[in-house]
């Protein structure tokens, strides 16, 4: 612990310092270092559901968005195990899906797109399972395509009305295990709602109805820059 | 013994098909064929899916021309939201759009006469056909070479700045367009350095105009008698029947120039337009309703736009079409290999267009998306450079696409290019037992005029080889080429 009262820890060997309680996802954002994440929404309860994250601390292998920083840490983030460990991830939830970038509206603007670019993957080492997957149409202002889902669980965690959740699981236990929308909640959402639900989701399976494609080509989010190279700068 | 030709794939044209000629046991041709041996899909891809996606996944059909398609469904999409039928939107959403438009039309045209039929031209349909490529033009005529690349590159740059990316862009939206021209784009596109400036492409539009009429008038006989025979013409037309490649009304007329259709709203194709189904090709037929399919079918594209239009709306393209019109004494040009000498025109006519337009103030700024009362059915049609382009959707009440039904150019065309086939089946084969490469070749020449996208005429995607097999009565392969 320095004088400040913060933490001291290492990062790829990197010293930095964090705040009491602090995961090491945002610890790492606040010293500039990123470290990849489908399911961390920042000041929301951490799921710990994409792995995406993981991290090695004093040789284990965890999860940075729901494990604390410790003072003395020593933390392995940008390593090449680590590295085949999220492309093997990535791999897995594009070929478990039905991610058809060159026409989803999400393009440019999803996460999981985003990361297959930055890790540089031009296939999936694995066969596609093209499964039958679900489109629910039905509310005024949300187009939910389970097709593109990545089973995250930010939308479980974040999207409310009414004090309920309007999405959940559905097929536990199972390989039919898919997220569902409520509709009559769903319905309930208004536009400004309905917009910040599709930016939660870090892929195309939630969709604010009719305004696709408003952002050209050239502004979206990760067309100019990497993911993560804005917290990398810092 | 009768024979049975195949020519399989059909070169230098997009998309994959082939060609069978069947040889009675005086070996004259009893019967001829193209066939478009790609799956057909797109039509049921797209059901289910939010119909704002349709621009962009449609597209994805083609590489070609994505633009023509991008910009049909999005014109579909327009009647849909209550942005009117192709004149309700903001200048600026217009314009733009125009802009793709006529990029695209002015790459596409390039592409295939510099790249795919100058090969013909320059050394003879019976040359080596190791020579007879875009390599040997580029060897032999290194200018036109370069401005082929260029012509189409600049006109790939113009749809990069309006759609986003030079193929599969996304700026046309339902309602409009998704951005302004950019300065340094409008910069760029009037005075950038030689040769990637409109000023230049307009004099190299003119200069491979002359070029063919040149070619023209030393091998007239060639381009007059290779295959001519009478058909109708379809086409939009401005409604003061201009030609107008992005929107207008639709306008058939027969061999002679009178009018089959005239005047018609496109919203309402399908009370005018049918479409056969045969079953040796995943290619439709189609024909106008009221002269069924033994009198109904028609040309499209260039040669058809040049009959059924009255005037070309640009100086340079209208004194060009004047001459042009000249040789048939005003009335229908129904020659096939005067489909390049039209196409040519249109080239130069994009050109024009695109520097009107990029002086237009409009482009830099204005409302971009405009919208009304949401209906249940669209229809979207324009003149892509292939030929009149049909897209039509319907949607439920919650969003999603329930029918779409696509006319593709080349499908229109499906009917004049087997016609086509059948003449030179006729005059080069009729007698022979020996299939020659330049026999092949003639067969594709005649293909070729038409620009065909086969891709797209079924929604697929393909690649292409060329064979040509012979078989006997009892269909035991006597002979086979490849090139």
């Amino acid at each position: 612990m320095n004088k400040n009262g913060k933490l001291y820890f290492e990062i790829d060997g990197k010293p930095c310092y964090a705040d009491a309680g602090q995961s090491i996802i945002d610890a790492a954002k606040a010293n500039g270092v990123f470290i990849p994440s489908l399911c961390h929404v920042e000041g929301v309860k951490p799921a710990g559901s994409c792995r995406i994250c993981n991290v090695k601390v004093n040789g284990r292998v965890m999860t940075a968005c729901t494990t604390p920083v410790e003072d003395g840490m020593v933390v392995d983030n940008d390593i090449p195990e680590l590295i085949e460990l999220r492309k093997a991830i990535i791999d897995v939830l594009f070929v478990s899906g039905n991610h058809f970038c060159p026409s989803c509206e999400k393009s440019g603007n999803c996460e999981l797109q985003a990361l297959a670019y930055r890790y540089q993957i031009m296939v999936p080492r694995f066969p596609y399972e093209f499964p039958l997957k679900d489109v629910d149409a039905s509310a005024e202002h949300i187009f939910h395509d389970a097709n593109r889902c990545i089973l995250c669980k930010r939308c479980i965690r974040t999207i409310t009305k009414e004090g309920k959740h309007v999405f959940a699981y559905q097929g536990r236990g199972g390989e039919h295990l898919q997220i569902v929308m409520d509709k009559e909640l769903a319905s309930l959402l208004t536009e400004q709602e309905a917009q910040e639900a599709m930016e939660i989701c870090p892929v195309g399976a939630i969709l604010k109805k009719e305004q696709g494609f408003i952002v050209p080509i050239g502004e979206r989010k990760f067309d100019k820059v990497p993911i993560g190279s804005d917290i990398e700068k810092q | 013994m009768s024979q049975k030709i195949t020519i399989e794939p059909v070169t230098r044209v997009e998309g994959h098909g082939k060609v069978t000629i069947h040889l009675d046991d005086q070996n004259q041709v009893a019967q001829s064929r193209l066939h478009v041996v790609e799956f057909r899909g797109f039509e049921r891809f797209v059901q289910g899916r939010p119909y704002w996606e349709a621009p962009v996944l449609v597209q994805r059909l083609c590489g070609i021309c994505p633009v023509s398609h991008h910009l049909a469904a999005a014109k579909a999409l327009d009647v849909l939201v209550g942005a009117g039928t192709g004149d309700g939107l903001t200048p600026t959403g217009e314009k733009m759009r125009r802009l793709m438009h006529y990029g695209q039309m002015f790459q596409s045209h390039a592409l295939h006469f510099f790249h795919l039929v100058s090969p013909d031209l320059l050394f003879g349909i019976d040359a080596d056909p190791a020579i007879r490529n875009v390599i040997g033009v580029a060897l032999e005529h290194k200018d036109l070479a370069v401005q082929g690349v260029m012509m189409r590159k600049y006109g790939q740059e113009i749809i990069r700045a309006t759609a986003g990316k030079k193929i599969h862009g996304t700026g046309a939206i339902p309602g409009g367009i998704n951005k302004h021209l950019s300065p340094e784009d409008k910069e760029a596109f009037l005075h950038g350095p030689d040769p990637m400036n409109i000023d230049k492409m307009l004099e190299w539009s003119v200069s491979v105009l002359e070029f063919f009429k040149d070619y023209y008038k030393e091998n007239q006989s060639f381009i007059d008698d290779f295959v001519s025979f009478p058909s109708n013409h379809l086409s939009l037309v401005r409604k003061d029947g201009a030609m107008d490649l992005y929107h207008g009304v639709l306008r058939a007329v027969d061999s002679e120039g009178n009018k089959i259709l005239d005047d018609v709203d496109y919203q309402e194709y399908d009370n005018y337009i049918e479409e056969e189904v045969r079953s040796w090709s995943y290619m439709k037929f189609p024909y106008i309703k009221s002269l069924g399919p033994e009198k109904g079918w028609y040309r499209v594209g260039p040669l058809a736009r040049l009959n059924t239009c009255d005037f070309i709306p640009s100086p340079l393209a209208q004194a060009e079409f004047e001459q042009y019109k000249a040789l048939t004494n005003g009335k229908p040009n129904n020659t096939c290999l005067h489909y390049h000498y039209a196409r040519l025109i249109e080239l130069l006519h994009s050109a024009e267009m695109m520097k009107e337009l990029l002086n237009d103030p409009d482009l830099m700024e204005g409302e971009l998306v405009t919208k009304g009362t949401k209906g249940s059915r669209g229809v979207g049609l324009l003149e892509a450079p292939r030929g009149t382009l049909f897209h039509h959707y319907e949607i439920n009440e919650d969003d999603q696409i329930t029918r779409a039904n696509l006319i593709v150019s080349t499908t229109n065309n499906n009917e004049p290019m087997n016609q086509s086939v059948n003449s030179v089946a006729h005059s080069w084969m009729d007698g022979k037992t020996e299939i020659t490469e330049p026999m092949m070749n003639a067969v594709e020449v005649a293909i070729r005029a038409y620009d065909p996208c086969l891709s797209c005429a079924t929604h697929a995607l393909g690649q292409m080889p060329l064979e040509v097999s012979l078989y006997d009565a009892e269909n035991q392969l006597i002979d086979r080429k490849r090139t």
